[in-house]
């Protein structure tokens, strides 16, 4: 089962690479540049799956107490962050030919930025807590109070203002079909990874606790 | 109508009450009832899950498995109700150390709801002999008047069951007495009471029964009656040595 | 409602006795006040531009400091404990630290904003005044969610050094829309033109107040 599906994980990948750089055509007006968004796109949506995965299992702990979702919110917010900084990242890349600069206070490279610290934060509060129940539920409550921070977070760097980027620009007529395979590819890739991913880092974490529970056994 | 009666025969019941804390046992499964009006010794080690006993009773932490009930209510799906009828001493005092008495206790009572806090805090803390230190800050006190208060603040609503964690602690020779006295007083005003202590002589002198606790297992119960301070010390080590 | 009132009335006795959690604040804000004129080296126009900027990370950062305190006197003699024994929804436990943790820190703003209109010679009533509803809003806002974390922070090994960490990510709606209306004040705009900065605040203190209140019981109680 988990071999089939690192198997598929893989070969999905390496379509999504071949249909990111050969498949689709050559953007007009950004040039070979373009090509970054398809991964970009990818792990953005991955990492928004994640954070939404974050903050669903923080409520079930809260509600039910089980471990169980303690560990899918733990590992969660990790390959989410893990994926943000690869989607910052791959951004930065792009914005330099295209927009001249690594950085800009955008609203939704701001909103993103916050996102980014306000989940390492998380991470840092978790992964002091180990195995103390008490501890992950403080985790788990600023799980839910940061999911619920971010519109507002989005509504206040539109009250500063700044510059919408665009990416699949109107301008240059919508986008040719091969683009929207090459991105369905590389979402689906992104998406298979995430799981994999998920799945040996939860597998992972209740290893340690049973090797844990073995270790207070034996005294 | 058996049930009924059992029910209102025992102010608590636990059964199989255990605890988990990750991967660590504190408690493995403890049954224990105390009658109404019965002054109940639980003896351990420390690390026997003494705390972690009381703590579940007085609901500040959810037992893992098993079930508890206080008079006559399930702590865990009533813990308010639970907390309207019990009163808790314990090693800290639990009372805030920049206000006066008077002004610790009828914080506690408007808590509890109390309807005159004032009248209620400034009677018992006569009560518990601190009557001239009424308005003098909790800071300046002695461990000992700090035990007396935090009784005045476990019965401010006058409630019918205590639970004493290790109330001996940190108390000189002195302080002891004053504070046995208290208890005298305590379990003539028929109130239910159940204490912990690792310390033989103070816990056998009011008792009506006792109970050992070690390795989160209850390992011992039996009447006070009958019971002699030596012989038990004998079986007091025996059960924590083999724990 | 009685229960809430307890609650206040204990932390405002105990305030005014030890005066502990308002000097720190100001002694604080004073200095980072003075700090920043010399910083900016008297520049007067440039630190005109600054001036929201540094009212709201004089005014947060206080806060800080009087929120961290508020809860390490919960814990003293494990008070707090006494507080759960008691009959009493843990979601009014909230409410009563939190309001009385808004009232240290809105006086602490009320003594700011003077600070500031001295320091940096502004409009006395046209500054202070709309301020107000503002700085009122302001702390409303960042002790709903402050008062949550730093009953958090007190239970982690990293204390009071945790509470910056967990607060500052999340009030950066708060900060941003409470600087975007003090600049408006400051240039002497009525708040009405940032409705929508004003909105945000508003809906800001709403979300938090409603959601920390839900969430309290599972970082005071045990587990």
């Amino acid at each position: 089962m988990r071999k089939a599906l690192a198997v598929i994980t893989f070969v999905l990948m390496a379509a999504s690479v071949y249909a990111a750089f050969v498949y689709a055509p050559t953007e007009p007006k950004m040039g070979h540049i373009q090509r970054i968004f398809y991964i970009h796109m990818g792990t953005v949506w991955v990492a928004t799956a994640a954070f939404i995965l974050v903050f669903v299992s923080s409520i079930m702990y809260l509600w039910k107490g089980t471990r169980k979702w303690d560990i899918l919110a733990y590992c969660s917010a990790e390959i989410g962050v893990l994926f943000l900084t690869i989607t910052i990242l791959t951004g930065s890349i792009w914005a330099k030919p295209v927009w001249g600069t690594w950085w800009t206070w955008d609203p939704q490279l701001t909103t993103t930025f916050i996102l980014w610290i306000l989940y390492i934060v998380y991470l840092v509060l978790r992964s002091s807590a180990g195995s103390d129940a008490k501890k992950a539920k403080f985790a788990a409550v600023f799980g839910i109070i940061a999911f619920i921070d971010l519109p507002l977070v989005y509504a206040s760097v539109r009250v500063m203002r700044g510059i919408s980027p665009v990416v699949f620009g109107p301008g240059g007529g919508g986008i040719a079909p091969q683009m929207m395979h090459a991105l369905l590819i590389n979402l689906a890739a992104c998406s298979l990874l995430f799981v994999l991913l998920l799945k040996e880092r939860m597998d992972l974490e209740r290893m340690g606790d049973e090797l844990m529970a073995l270790k207070t056994r034996e005294g | 109508m058996r049930d009924s009666l059992t029910a209102n025969e025992y102010d608590i019941k636990a059964e199989g009450l255990g605890k988990t804390f990750g991967p660590v046992e504190a408690l493995r499964g403890v049954d224990l009832s105390v009658k109404k009006g019965e002054f109940y010794t639980l003896f351990g080690p420390n690390g026997a899950g003494k705390t972690t006993f009381i703590k579940i009773l007085s609901t500040l932490a959810k037992p893992s498995s098993g079930s508890l009930t206080i008079a006559g209510r399930d702590a865990v799906k009533d813990p308010d109700g639970v907390r309207g009828v019990t009163g808790v001493v314990s090693h800290d005092p639990f009372l805030y150390e920049n206000l006066s008495a008077f002004e610790n206790i009828r914080f506690f009572g408007a808590m509890y709801g109390v309807l005159d806090a004032d009248v209620r805090a400034a009677e018992l803390i006569d009560r518990v002999g601190l009557g001239k230190r009424t308005h003098d800050l909790v800071r300046t006190f002695s461990r000992g008047m700090k035990q007396r208060l935090a009784v005045a603040r476990a019965i401010v609503h006058n409630p019918s069951i205590l639970l004493l964690d290790e109330p001996y602690t940190g108390l000189d020779q002195h302080g002891a007495g004053v504070f046995g006295e208290m208890l005298t007083m305590l379990k003539s005003d028929r109130r239910t009471i159940l204490m912990t202590t690792h310390n033989i002589d103070e816990g056998l002198d009011r008792s009506d029964r006792v109970g050992i606790l070690a390795g989160g297992r209850m390992v011992y119960e039996s009447r006070r009656e009958g019971l002699d301070r030596e012989a038990f010390r004998e079986i007091y080590l025996s059960k924590v040595e083999r724990s | 409602m009685k229960k809430v009132w307890a609650i206040i009335r204990k932390d405002i006795i105990t305030e005014l006795r030890t005066k502990e959690l308002l000097t720190s604040m100001l002694t604080f804000s004073l200095l980072v006040t003075v700090i920043f004129s010399f910083a900016f080296g008297f520049s007067t126009g440039l630190v005109r531009l600054a001036i929201p900027a540094m009212l709201w990370i004089t005014f947060t950062f206080a806060g800080v400091l009087g929120l961290s305190r508020s809860f390490a006197l919960e814990k003293e003699g494990n008070a707090v404990l006494g507080l759960l024994l008691t009959p009493t929804d843990r979601s009014l436990i909230y409410f009563g630290k939190m309001i009385s943790n808004a009232v240290f820190v809105f006086i602490v703003g009320l003594i700011i904003v003077p600070m500031f209109v001295l320091f940096f010679n502004l409009d006395f009533l046209g500054t202070l005044l709309p301020l107000i509803p503002v700085m009122f809003l302001g702390s409303l806002g960042f002790v709903s969610v402050g008062t949550l974390f730093s009953a958090m922070a007190v239970n982690t090994r990293l204390r009071e050094v945790l509470l910056p960490i967990l607060l500052f990510p999340i009030i950066i709606p708060l900060i941003v829309s409470a600087v975007k209306l003090s600049g408006l004040v400051l240039e002497g705009k009525p708040l009405s033109d940032g409705a929508s900065a004003l909105q945000l605040l508003v809906a800001f203190d709403i979300i938090f107040i409603a959601a920390c209140a839900v969430v309290f019981e599972y970082v005071i109680e045990e587990s």
